[in-house]
């Protein structure tokens, strides 16, 4: 199934200079019941976002109106502990199609690769002056540039070269699902099986 | 032939085919799957209009939403009771084994796995959940995956994966009293921090790691995400085959000889190269509990939280705000600390061999009276082998009551949550903000220091009540 493709992404961005952002802030728990992938990014980060009493807390940033953007900027090791990939649909679900940081936990990127949420890894020194730049004038824009493998902090500002695995970045540009890749291997699957079972009898 | 890792061994060895400049088509021997990351995957079936390509690789349970009290009535939460519904309904119409509320073999997933045979050595094996990585104490290769990939596993019984690094983590000489697998792993992740392991899978080696019982080696693989790995495995030995030998899973007649000699081959050559090494001195680790909100952020027990000038002036802010969180203060000892809840469960220590030790140190003794304790077991049968060592009569004497088993407060989906502000030394897995319930104050522990907590009121050393 065809999903929304990846080119280029050019947008302000929604700083969160904190490091070790988890998946259980990203989405509590208690929003897991839910048997559809939509509608998750009203409660996303929403414990940062309201307070005991459904408050808005003014203080975050997301409640701040001069944020906003489709790109994420998050301290290292973003995404760690849980594997709900209701993390990455509110995020998604938010509005954001790439998140920025210097580190992701290894599920995390999988499951943003796996819905079209681009992570981008870029060096510490590079992240902590464009948490500076985006915290400090809100108007800031950056693109990320999927074919190219750049993100650059416009207009005529830093830029730098960002890794992805090749097969993921094919997928992302052209929309294709890696369930429908695995479904037309059918037959190497099958294949794979009568030799490891008759391997398994020796 | 070039000396291989265990992991390289069983990964090589379940490789479909690799994706030129991609990930591996990977092979996946067992699945299970429970109610809160099932659902989509299921929806992506119908929506493909496919069936579930080996039904027969795939083991269902609940467990994440149900309560931990009254299972034998319909589930109270609506939404709670709808996806519990929604697995029943999915796993009747693709053809899923289900052990679902009030089955004789329902329990964590995590649990059933290995004490119903399920979990062998050298297999691939993938959940939609982190803790997957506790069947690596079997010698398996076991991770936690989303639920597209869940998707993938239900539609084609293999993934799309990259190869992760290879570190080993070796733990040699012998460990003091009072100490245990769960300070083990708790001391390793506060030497190597919360990412200190991502894009690894370890193994883990050492006299220490030798010397633990098979629940004990659950309890060190479960945590592995905690420090960012992909999974933990530990070589299979006498002791695993024992723990497999006496199930009831294995068949009269099994060729149980043939099957040990497969099962020898799963270790590390000599000379096998990892990415990375690490070696810890298991003498030196005492209990263990944390202070911060996450699980790199632990300290022996009668340690003190460190100073902040110990801590990097760029960490320092956030270091602030965690401890405030906490309502601790930088340089505090912990000891002596008040606590207002004890959680023993979970699929890191909710298994026999933990309430064992809690009801070790609560025997002849009594709950302290501010304290509110919620002891789970991990499953049916590690309820029903509680009750018939009479663990459950210890603990009525006690003060405490054993509930029917689930995941309960680790996470808080059902009913069993840690009001705001609120203490609870947990003998579970993540100390994230709210984990337990909105505002909630999780300090990670073992069973032993559960049960001193539980008895005094206080943060305590387990150590004092050792008989």
């Amino acid at each position: 199934m065809s999903k929304e493709k990846f080119t280029l992404l050019e947008s302000t961005c929604v700083p969160l200079p904190f490091e070790n952002i988890d998946t259980d802030q990203i989405i509590p728990a208690r929003f897991l019941s839910a048997t559809s992938r939509e509608g998750f990014g009203e409660n996303l980060f929403r414990d940062w976002r309201y307070d005991k009493s459904g408050n808005k807390n003014m203080e975050f940033v997301m409640n701040n109106p001069l944020f906003g953007g489709k790109i994420l900027i998050a301290g290292k090791n973003f995404g760690s502990g849980s594997s709900r990939e209701h993390a990455v649909w509110a995020i998604y679900d938010y509005g954001f199609r790439a998140v920025v940081s210097s580190f992701f936990a290894d599920i995390f990127r999988n499951n943003a690769l796996n819905n079209g949420l681009l992570p981008v890894v870029v060096p510490e020194k590079f992240l902590d002056k464009l948490m500076d730049l985006v915290s400090n004038d809100p108007s800031q824009k950056v693109s990320i540039d999927l074919e190219n493998q750049v993100i650059s902090i416009i207009p005529g500002g830093d830029s730098v070269q960002f890794e992805i695995n090749p097969h993921k970045k094919e997928c992302l540009l052209k929309g294709l699902d890696d369930i429908d890749y695995l479904l037309s291997r059918k037959d190497q699957i099958i294949a794979f099986e009568t030799a490891k079972t008759a391997k398994d009898e020796d | 032939m070039e000396p291989k890792t265990l992991f390289d061994k069983i990964w090589d060895s379940h490789v479909v085919q690799s994706v030129e400049k991609g990930p591996d088509i990977l092979y996946i021997d067992q699945h299970f799957i429970h109610e809160v990351t099932s659902p989509q995957a299921f929806n992506g079936l119908r929506k493909r209009g496919i069936p579930v390509f080996r039904p027969e690789r795939t083991l269902a349970t609940a467990d994440h939403n149900i309560p931990t009290k009254d299972q034998d009535k319909p589930i109270r939460n609506e939404l709670s009771r709808n996806q519990v519904d929604r697995l029943t309904e999915n796993c009747r119409d693709f053809g899923i084994e289900y052990f679902g509320l009030n089955h004789p073999s329902n329990g964590i997933v995590h649990v059933i796995g290995p004490e119903l045979g399920y979990t062998r050595p050298g297999m691939t094996i993938v959940c939609g959940d982190s803790h997957t990585s506790t069947h690596g104490a079997f010698g398996a290769v076991a991770f936690g995956i989303g639920t597209s990939e869940v998707e993938m596993v239900l539609a084609t019984q293999c993934i799309l994966q990259p190869k992760p690094g290879k570190m080993r983590i070796s733990v040699n000489g012998k460990l003091g009293k009072g100490v245990t697998a769960k300070d083990v792993i708790m001391y390793i992740i506060s030497q190597i921090s919360t990412g200190g392991a991502t894009g690894y899978f370890v193994e883990y080696a050492g006299s220490v790691i030798r010397d633990l019982s098979m629940e004990g080696r659950m309890t060190v693989c479960n945590m592995s995400i905690e420090m960012g790995a992909r999974g933990g495995l530990i070589a299979p030995d006498n002791k695993t085959m024992n723990y497999l030998k006496d199930l009831p899973s294995f068949p009269l007649g099994f060729d149980w000889e043939a099957l040990l000699t497969q099962w020898n081959s799963f270790k590390s050559d000599p000379g096998a190269v990892f990415d990375r090494e690490l070696q810890f001195d298991g003498s030196l680790i005492r209990p263990m509990i944390t202070y911060g909100t996450n699980p790199g952020m632990g300290m022996a027990i009668d340690d003190s939280i460190p100073e902040i000038g110990d801590i990097k002036a760029e960490d320092a802010p956030s270091f602030l705000k965690l401890l405030d969180y906490m309502g601790f203060k930088p340089g505090m000892k912990l000891l002596g600390h008040p606590v207002d809840y004890v959680f023993v469960g979970s699929c890191t220590n909710g298994r026999i061999e933990d309430l064992r030790e809690f009801a070790r140190i609560v025997k002849g003794r009594k709950k302290a009276p501010g304290v509110t304790a919620l002891i789970v077991p991990g499953s049916k049968a590690v309820e029903k082998q509680a009750i018939s060592e009479g663990i459950n009569n210890i603990l009525q004497k006690a003060g405490f009551e054993l509930r029917q088993p689930g995941c309960s407060s680790c996470l808080a989906m059902n009913e069993d949550k840690i009001p705001p502000g609120k203490y609870a030394v947990s003998t579970t897995n993540r100390n994230f903000e709210g984990r337990q319930g909105p505002g909630s104050r999780t300090l990670l522990a073992s069973p032993l220091v559960a049960a001193a907590a539980a008895i005094t009121g206080k943060l305590s050393d387990p150590r004092e009540f050792i008989r």
